[in-house]
């Protein structure tokens, strides 16, 4: 076995063997038990006097949802306004212009909704003030808005009627004190120590061995690397993200930056079945999980380290695999597993350019985001999958002729209104996007959006919707997409694809919650099981299969066709 | 949604400070006793910076060993990879010019052993690194204009190879700025 395959391998393993334990520390921070962190309650405390909150006033899902939506909506105007008016604010050292308003709404939107939907290259489309200030802050506040919609369900998924669902401010505050703060300055402090910059000088000039002048950008980078990828959100300070060597600067790094995006969402669900005492559930889910990624990961593995064929024809040496777009400190395996991790997690950070990756890859990374619920973002993910949870139940429970019933619970019309509106709002997002756009395109092709001619145009379209509607950030990034038609309508899919995913479950859960607890009997469809999970999957695929396929038709499997069989 | 107003203002204020201000400062702070000081680490000749150890640089020179095709011309202002498609037709124009380019400056090498790494274009446009394959498909170009020994070109490349992380992760490189000093020394 070569080390390139050993590398991604190992780096799957030691995530797992870290996600177990924190998945427990996580169960210990909410439940209020004994953490090592403990010496962090007066400064809690502190913070919640000063803002005058109580943090020990229970909420239901209604008021969760309000105090939710309405930080959030304090958090864009905040984030619109400074990109607006960074050029004439401090901590410029670069002197880099302010943003349009049709950047800046897009910008606001996206790191808001933890997404990095990024139509600027940090090196010159943002200062040191708004990379700090507006994008590393957002990547903090949003990764823990997702953790504490999460734990409010899981609260609700507990075994007792009940209204109060613990306090949003409180599982807020503690999803940043106790979690990402800390983990994200050790991965920031592993990043500093292998040569990313984290000093507040401005671009540097050199003459380089044969003469040439050039620059090289600089600045406060390892911290905000740090929480891009532990907060799932994936926002690059450089242009290349992490393909940079600044960003990224070699296999240690690489590793570490794949286990910390993955790290949270697998942690969250090893927590759920500590929490709610479900392990088995916990497995099952996880077990579906990473049966979806593995299924992504093998084709994307085979068509990136196999090389384009079309050079193969060529004549050249292509053992080292498909490298446009490509690092060589990574090479071809880590690149492809890191495209898949980024893309079924929300992450989207990337190594490698996604619109150079084989056809088959691009599909992948695609359904990665279409089905949006293998892993998934930070805490949005389990909500994604809990949404398919009741679909199957709903139809599990007609396929055998009972009642559906999870978790003690019965699920009800409105409930399944809710969850069936919430599934299918993804494809229509994108699906309508995607022929929107093609149609101004055909229309006018002046417009000059595409880098690439053909299917592989199309997809470059495609997978910005896509992108959009999942709240990834990735791109085909070719796609010439700073401009008023893409700023706007990605960030209206942006903002959709984001809150109503996270209200359906918590409303859903909410109902749930107030209904009468039925203990589980032997005439109950049990949720933990090896059967269920397999219903679960075939739900989720089912959905994203049969709505997407058309378009990845025409899109990046048409492209397949004409590449290795013509 | 009143009532939330005020509180979610002090909760941000006071979160905006502690991780966009304390949270960088404190990691600035700790990178003073990193390599490079938190400013990226540099690499001299004669006590003379020319450059960034893992910032690539553009090697046009026969001379020197070339690193790979960049989108931004190897200046890190920016950074940017090509963004091209693999059936792109003039995408692939353009790789078999550079094969062709390649052959013409390398006379006597076989076209089967060019690794695909040196004709196409890095993520980041900086890569520093190219493969060990592609490092010594250039001996015998450089031994020649150099007036050197092929062997002595070879186990230099052997010794500026990087290699896998622990012995077992990751893939062989070589670092062509660190290459291209050690062959200035020789």
């Amino acid at each position: 076995m070569n080390t390139e395959l050993i590398g991604v391998i190992a780096t799957f393993i030691i995530t797992i063997v870290i996600a177990i334990p924190f998945g427990k520390y996580i169960v210990k921070v909410f439940k209020g038990e004994k953490t090592i962190l403990d010496f962090l309650i007066p400064v809690e405390k502190t913070i919640f006097r000063l803002c005058g909150i109580d943090s020990t006033k229970q909420m239901n899902w209604k008021q969760h949802l309000i105090a939710l939506l309405s930080i959030n909506i304090l958090w864009f105007v905040y984030a619109f306004i400074m990109l607006l008016t960074q050029g004439s604010l401090f901590l410029n050292p670069d002197g880099n212009p302010s943003m349009s308003p049709d950047l800046s709404f897009n910008t606001a939107i996206s790191f808001v909704v933890n997404c990095n939907l990024q139509h600027y290259s940090g090196e010159t489309g943002l200062t040191y003030l708004t990379q700090l200030a507006v994008i590393a802050f957002l990547q903090f506040v949003s990764a823990a808005t997702g953790i504490a919609a999460l734990i409010v369900v899981f609260n609700a998924m507990k075994e007792k009627t009940t209204e109060g669902l613990g306090n949003f401010f409180d599982m807020f505050l503690k999803s940043i004190t106790r979690i990402l703060l800390p983990v994200s300055s050790i991965i920031a402090l592993i990043l500093v120590f292998n040569g990313t910059p984290a000093s507040f000088a401005g671009k540097d000039t050199i003459h380089t061995l044969q003469g040439d002048t050039v620059q090289v950008s600089r600045g406060p980078a390892a911290g905000m690397i740090g929480i891009k990828h532990l907060g799932t959100n994936g926002g690059g300070w450089f242009g290349a993200n992490s393909a940079h060597p600044l960003e990224n600067p070699n296999y240690l790094t690489n590793m570490v930056e794949m286990i910390a995006q993955v790290l949270i969402p697998l942690a969250l669900i090893f927590a759920l079945g500590f929490y709610l005492n479900r392990k088995k559930m916990a497995y099952v889910i996880f077990g579906v999980m990473t049966i979806g990624m593995i299924s992504f990961l093998i084709p994307t593995m085979i068509a990136e380290t196999s090389g384009n064929p079309a050079i193969t024809k060529m004549g050249i040496d292509q053992s080292g695999g498909s490298m446009e777009g490509k690092e060589v400190r990574f090479g071809a395996s880590a690149s492809a597993y890191w495209s898949v991790l980024t893309t079924i997690i929300s992450t989207g950070s990337v190594n490698s350019m996604h619109d150079s990756s084989m056809p088959v890859s691009g599909t992948m990374q695609l359904l990665g985001m279409m089905t949006n619920a293998f892993y998934g973002g930070c805490g949005v993910g389990i909500l994604n999958y809990y949404i398919f949870m009741i679909i199957a139940v709903f139809i599990s429970g007609l396929m055998v002729g009972r009642t559906p019933e999870f978790l003690g619970r019965k699920i009800e019309a409105r409930e399944m209104k809710i969850a069936t509106m919430i599934a299918l709002l993804h494809p229509f997002l994108i699906l309508v996007g995607t022929a929107i756009s093609s149609y101004m395109y055909t229309k006018d092709p002046s417009v000059g959006w595409l880098n690439n001619p053909g299917y592989h145009g199309f997809s470059e379209m495609l997978y910005e919707y896509t992108s959009s509607a999942a709240n990834n950030g990735s791109g085909f990034e070719g796609l010439g997409d700073n401009n008023w038609f893409w700023n706007i309508t990605t960030g209206f899919v942006l903002i959709i694809g984001r809150f109503l995913p996270i209200i359906g479950p918590v409303a859903i859960a909410g109902i749930l919650a107030r209904k009468k607890f039925i203990p589980e009997s032997a005439g109950t469809l049990r949720t933990d099981t090896g059967t269920f999970g397999i219903m679960t999957y075939a739900v989720i695929m089912i959905i994203a299969a049969l709505a997407f396929f058309p378009a990845l038709v025409l899109g990046p499997l048409a492209e397949y066709f004409t590449l290795y069989h013509h | 949604m009143k009532t939330y107003i005020l509180p979610s203002l002090k909760l941000s204020g006071i979160l905006l400070i502690i991780c966009s201000a304390l949270y960088p400062l404190f990691i600035a702070a700790m990178a003073l006793v990193a390599p490079g000081g938190g400013n990226g680490k540099k690499v001299f000749e004669n006590d003379q910076v020319v450059g960034y150890d893992n910032i690539g640089q553009k090697f046009t020179n026969d001379d020197y060993f070339q690193g790979r095709p960049s989108a931004v011309n190897y200046n890190a202002a920016g950074s940017a990879g090509s963004n091209k498609g693999g059936s792109n037709s003039d995408y692939l124009t353009i790789v078999q010019a550079r094969i062709d380019t390649f052959l013409v400056h390398n006379p006597g090498i076989k076209k089967s052993t060019i690794p695909s790494d040196l004709v196409t274009a890095s993520g980041s446009g900086l890569d520093p690194h190219i493969s060990v394959k592609g490092a010594n498909i250039q001996v015998p170009r450089i031994a020649k204009l150099r007036k050197r020994e092929e062997e002595v070109l070879y186990s230099l490349v052997k010794k500026c190879t990087e290699h896998p992380l622990l012995g077992v992760f990751g893939p062989e490189r070589v670092n062509v700025l660190k290459l291209n000093l050690a062959l200035n020394a020789l």
